[in-house]
């Protein structure tokens, strides 16, 4: 028994192995190599955050991306929940034509669906044209690199994440619990409050994870909406590394992305688990 | 449970869904249009800004760089993904539990930061040859994809099938590929098809892994855009739209749609 029990594990150990240095050799080590690099500068351990958290400009690049991605994933939240409800509690035909209407975008690049921006919101755009048509302006707006152009162009970008991901939580709900609730008396409006929305939870802060992380380390959307006006960590990082050649500083940007990311993740998960009212 | 929707959430959703296929259907109306620069509704119809995206070498150029990189990255992130995930459910007792955790790790490092790191620690320190950068780093993107689908798929496979054909003498590699393999076929596609259309779409790892005469399609297309404002990009951003639809006809032949909303 014992030697089979060996046999098994250098079995399981040999089939893993390839994809396991995969892993470790390309993506462990050099991300490691990249974070220590930032603490091993002359000038002290923390030299390298210390120069980016006094550069004024810096600052407001983490700043404005902090607020970009803290907006989109509120709107992306709300609108994806709404419509994953109505997606999900819609007759069978219907409801997967709306599946397969959120799939395509998802599928469909992120090059792709930033640049339609570009030509909806461009000087001489659809809704500047649309806007001097009807009236309400006769001098087209300056609609492009705002960080409100951003904003529409990453919520375009997760919103269908968000509904798929809700949709396969709301249709996990079991029916029970609803028609027990609805059987008891409450309006459909309080069981969807008391009910359905609290067992969503979980589901709504995975998806806002993946959003909120999405969006803070993007780098195409930013570029293409937003511009050298709007930088963002992202497009800062780019900026460093390729055309300043100051590996230092774009290794400091990629180990805070590296921070913030871990963190959202880590303190969100456990949020989840600890607000999921059917864990016991 | 239907009727019980309140007509505003119904209307919101409708809003929510043109405000998804708009965009896409501009770019579409863009790419025919017969003017020099992006508008919609087109003005007068041509399929020249097609014809247009062959006759500029960087983009025939790009477009076979991601096409060889997507199917190369896809195959040996399967070909070293399915025995991992095959490892890790089969001999799950007998391995650490860490190793799981080691392929969703990936999740948590940005993909921005990994094409940047490969740039720093393999292609400049190790010398790599910038297409084997690029070819490691959209393999390392795809890899988590395709063991977490193949795994899920291998979660509700009877191992006992595979044991009852060893005992009968089959050979554990012919019994892998004619007994394992056949019941995750609908797992294989699917992490196939997922890993190929994020590689063919990457940005993030792509950006940092460019060279002389090496891009990709995507890249080439962030490029274009800062130079020139015309219909070719609206084309080539038709053409993309085409693969996703063909990948989705794949799908549905092969697994039903509903599967991607899994």
């Amino acid at each position: 028994m014992q030697v089979r029990n060996a046999l098994k594990r250098f079995a399981g150990w040999g089939l893993s192995t390839p994809a396991t240095l995969a892993v470790v050799l390309f993506l462990i080590v050099p991300v490691a190599i990249t974070i220590a690099s930032t603490f091993a500068e002359d000038g002290g351990v923390l030299a390298p955050y210390v120069a980016f958290f006094s550069s004024g400009f810096r600052r407001a690049v983490l700043w404005r991306t902090l607020e970009i991605s803290l907006a989109t994933t509120a709107i992306s939240v709300v609108v994806g929940f709404l419509t994953a409800y109505v997606v999900s509690r819609s007759p069978g035909r219907i409801k997967s034509l709306l599946i397969i209407a959120a799939v395509f975008p998802l599928l469909t690049g992120v090059v792709v669906r930033s640049f339609a921006w570009l030509i909806i919101l461009g000087r001489n755009g659809i809704l500047n044209n649309f806007l001097v048509w009807i009236g309400v302006t006769d001098q087209p707006f300056a609609m492009l690199y705002t960080q409100w152009s951003v904003v529409v162009a990453m919520v375009y970008l997760f919103v269908p994440l968000m509904v798929l991901t809700l949709v396969g939580v709301l249709e996990n709900i079991p029916d029970d619990v609803v028609q027990a609730s609805a059987s008891l008396g409450a309006s459909p409006f309080a069981t969807f409050r008391q009910v359905i929305f609290p067992l969503a939870v979980p589901g709504l802060i995975v998806g806002a994870v993946l959003v909120f992380t999405g969006s803070f380390t993007s780098y195409a959307t930013p570029q293409l909406l937003g511009g050298e006006r709007q930088m963002v960590m992202g497009t800062l990082m780019y900026q460093r590394a390729m055309v300043a050649f100051d590996w230092v500083g774009a290794s400091t940007i990629a180990t805070i992305m590296v921070a913030v990311t871990v963190a959202v993740v880590l303190i969100m998960t456990r949020t989840a688990r600890r607000l999921n009212p059917m864990a016991t | 449970m239907t009727n019980r929707l309140h007509p505003a959430l119904i209307g919101f959703t409708i809003l929510v869904y043109l405000f998804l296929m708009g965009p896409l259907v501009i770019v579409f109306g863009a790419a025919l249009s017969d003017t020099t620069y992006l508008t919609f509704p087109p003005q007068g119809l041509t399929l020249h800004w097609f014809q247009n995206i062959f006759e500029i070498s960087a983009f025939r150029r790009t477009i076979v760089t991601s096409l060889q990189i997507a199917f190369l990255a896809t195959a040996i992130a399967l070909v070293i993904g399915i025995p991992a995930a095959y490892a890790l459910n089969r001999y799950r007792i007998q391995l650490p539990a860490w190793l799981s955790t080691l392929f969703v790790l990936p999740i948590l490092v940005p993909e921005i930061v990994l094409g940047f790191s490969l740039l720093r620690s393999v292609a400049v320190d190790a010398s790599v040859p910038i297409f084997l950068a690029l070819l490691i780093g959209h393999t390392l993107l795809v890899l988590p994809y395709c063991v977490r689908v193949i795994s899920a798929s291998l979660a509700s496979f009877d191992f006992s099938i595979e044991e009852a054909a060893v005992s009968l003498g089959s050979p554990p590699a012919k019994t892998f590929f004619t007994i394992v393999l056949p019941n995750v076929r609908s797992g294989v596609i699917a992490a196939f098809i997922l890993a190929f259309i994020t590689s063919i779409n990457d940005v993030s790892v792509s950006l940092f892994l460019t060279g002389p005469g090496i891009s990709t399609l995507p890249i080439q297309i962030l490029a274009h855009v800062e130079q020139f404002f015309d219909p070719t990009i609206a084309s080539v951003s038709v053409l993309l739209m085409l693969l996703t639809v063909a990948v989705m006809a794949i799908v549905e032949r092969t697994l039903g749609l509903t599967f991607l909303a899994k």
